[in-house]
């Protein structure tokens, strides 16, 4: 029977992915403008050859199965198919190499980051052939980009929304955690606000529980954000974390955010699943509110060197998809994060184009054709001696989050926003006026302290604390 | 009452304020001066004082403007604003003068 089939044509059995005629390992190929492209950090199984673990991945991340099959003879495998079209070792690491593959645009339906994901990291990830597997970066062509919406506002219509121009963004996330009945939290954003921070925010994992449900903590939160708004003169917000069970609950939390005046809500992006995220993109657009989304999970996926998918990636979905803050790494603090990728990764977040650099872990060029950027939130163990370098490094373009550094002040969270809003205007003010905010960041800041005693007091409080790890994830390319 | 950007630093001497203006200057961004009596929540268009400096070169040509502005109005906040018509909105607005000053 098999025989009578190959003179029918058809060659069943399994061949060498990399084998010459079925295109997914092709180092000739030139790719698209309208492909996507990816970089797998590659560790192969001892004695699997680097360009057959290459073509696997290619293949069984786009249109390859294990074995031949007759109907891989009804379509056009060249149309379809993945190409590894370059293959680099990684200096320090001959275990590994780098595969470059170009997918062609048909593979993918517009504005679904939900079958993007199923392709590129799909089911590929557990592929026996390779000990592990890493998607470092991918380059989404303009003609994919475009079918997404991308942020609901974007940096420069939130800065008008707020009113809020030259300077970055002051936040913090109200502690503790958990446990905190309805109105003692009402209580601790309003302090928070009334001391001059723009921002309070819910952690990751408050949503409704017994101890604050979810219209309780709405309604007292929106009284603190209505009284310090009519206290300051200065428009504010409190991320209300509408992340849920389902998606008509999430919508049903996000309506009363906004009948009660609230001007931004919060997700956790990766914890809701990237399709519930899309449609309280969209919602967060037609309704005017800007969105604050949360990385929980990230570390999961991207802190393993070798296997997972790198937070340069997920934080580009979190982009096309669309908020108008995510969380990055803050590069002084107390959580993970390489301090160059950490600034590419700020580059992604926001630029219009971003060049391919090295140096920053960045391997392809990333045209982002007039998709609005978001503002990267640093926020983790940072306190008042930090905000000249955190100046230095983010630029006015980001939210910096002082949850302990500001609730943690000896006379109180009113205090304690107080401090860190006078420390960050006159880091602004110094650096505008050609200061050099490294070399006299702690000049400045005394300064500033001689006519305010509650950035005085915060500086003797937080003088002597370092986070000083090494990096886990440390960039290798 | 605060008034966002460097309102809680002690209030800006002229000196300062053109400190400022020369950093929206050397930006290549457009100075600007705007002024109101009520600046509320919700005033997001203060009354333009003429309109942005398109052809300013220097900071002393705009303080000229900060200082007939206040003379014409001493009821009012005066801001100073800068526009980059490349993002296509504000990159810097503070309060450089308020009432009675």
């Amino acid at each position: 029977m098999a025989e009578k089939q190959k003179d029918m044509g058809f060659d069943a059995g399994v061949r060498e992915y990399s084998e010459a005629g079925r295109y997914y390992y092709d180092p000739d190929y030139t790719p698209k403008e309208t492909e996507v492209l990816a970089a797998f950090r590659v560790t192969p199984q001892e004695g699997v050859p680097w360009q057959e673990a290459a073509a696997a991945v290619a293949a069984e991340s786009s249109s390859g199965t294990w074995t031949t099959v007759w109907s891989d003879l009804l379509t056009n495998q060249e149309r379809y198919a993945g190409r590894t079209y370059k293959i680099e070792e990684i200096p320090g690491h001959p275990d590994q190499f780098m595969a470059y593959i170009a997918y062609p645009l048909d593979l993918f339906e517009e504005g679904s980051m939900a079958n993007l994901m199923s392709s590129i990291v799909g089911n590929v990830f557990g592929f026996k052939a390779l000990r592990a597997l890493r998607l470092e970066d991918i380059r989404i062509p303009s003609v994919l980009l475009r079918t997404f919406q991308g942020p609901p506002h974007g940096i420069q219509v939130e800065r008008d929304r707020l009113n809020k121009y030259g300077r970055p963004l002051l936040g913090a996330t109200m502690k503790p955690k958990l446990g905190l009945s309805a109105k003692n939290y009402g209580r601790v954003v309003y302090e928070a606000l009334a001391g001059g921070l723009d921002f309070t925010k819910d952690d990751e994992n408050i949503t409704s529980q017994p101890f604050m449900r979810w219209r309780d903590r709405c309604e007292f939160v929106m009284e603190g954000v209505h009284k310090a708004e009519a206290e300051t003169g200065e428009r504010k917000g409190h991320y209300l974390n509408v992340t849920g069970g389902d998606m008509e609950e999430m919508y049903a939390r996000a309506e009363l955010a906004r009948d009660l005046g609230s001007r931004i809500i919060m997700v956790d992006y990766l914890t809701v699943g990237f399709t519930a995220f899309t449609s309280l993109s969209k919602w967060a657009r037609e309704n005017g509110i800007l969105l604050h989304a949360h990385r929980a999970l990230h570390a999961v996926l991207d802190r393993q060197p070798n296997h997972g998918i790198h937070w340069r990636v997920l934080a580009k979905w979190c982009r096309i998809v669309g908020a108008d803050h995510v969380h990055n790494g803050t590069v002084v603090g107390k959580l993970e994060g390489d301090r160059q990728s950490t600034l590419g990764v700020a580059k992604l977040i926001r630029d219009d184009f971003v060049p391919a650099d090295k140096s920053e872990g960045i391997l392809f060029d990333q045209p982002w054709v007039s998709v609005p950027g978001m503002f990267p939130v640093a926020s983790g163990g940072i306190h008042v001696w930090h905000i000249p370098e955190l100046l230095h490094l983010f630029g006015d373009d980001s939210v910096l989050q002082f949850g302990g550094g500001t609730l943690g002040h000896p006379w109180g969270s009113r205090a304690g926003a107080t401090a860190n809003r006078v420390a960050l205007e006159a880091a602004v003010k110094a650096r505008n006026e050609g200061r050099d905010l490294m070399r006299e960041g702690r000049d400045i800041l005394m300064e500033a302290a001689r006519f305010s005693p509650e950035l005085k007091k915060a500086l003797e409080t937080w003088k002597d604390i370092t986070f000083e790890f090494d990096t886990v994830d440390a960039l290798n390319v | 009452m605060h008034t966002e950007t460097f309102s809680y630093l002690p209030p800006f001497s002229d000196k300062e304020v053109q400190a400022q203006i020369d950093y929206i200057i050397k930006n290549n961004w457009i100075p600007g001066i705007e002024y109101t009596e009520q600046p509320g929540l919700d005033n997001s268009y203060w009354r333009f004082w003429k309109l942005p400096f398109f052809d300013a070169k220097t900071s002393a040509e705009v303080m000229e403007e900060l200082k007939a502005c206040r003379g014409e109005n001493p009821g009012a906040y005066i801001k100073i604003t800068g526009y980059d018509n490349i993002r296509q909105g504000q990159v810097l607005a503070f309060v450089a003068s308020k009432p009675g000053k």
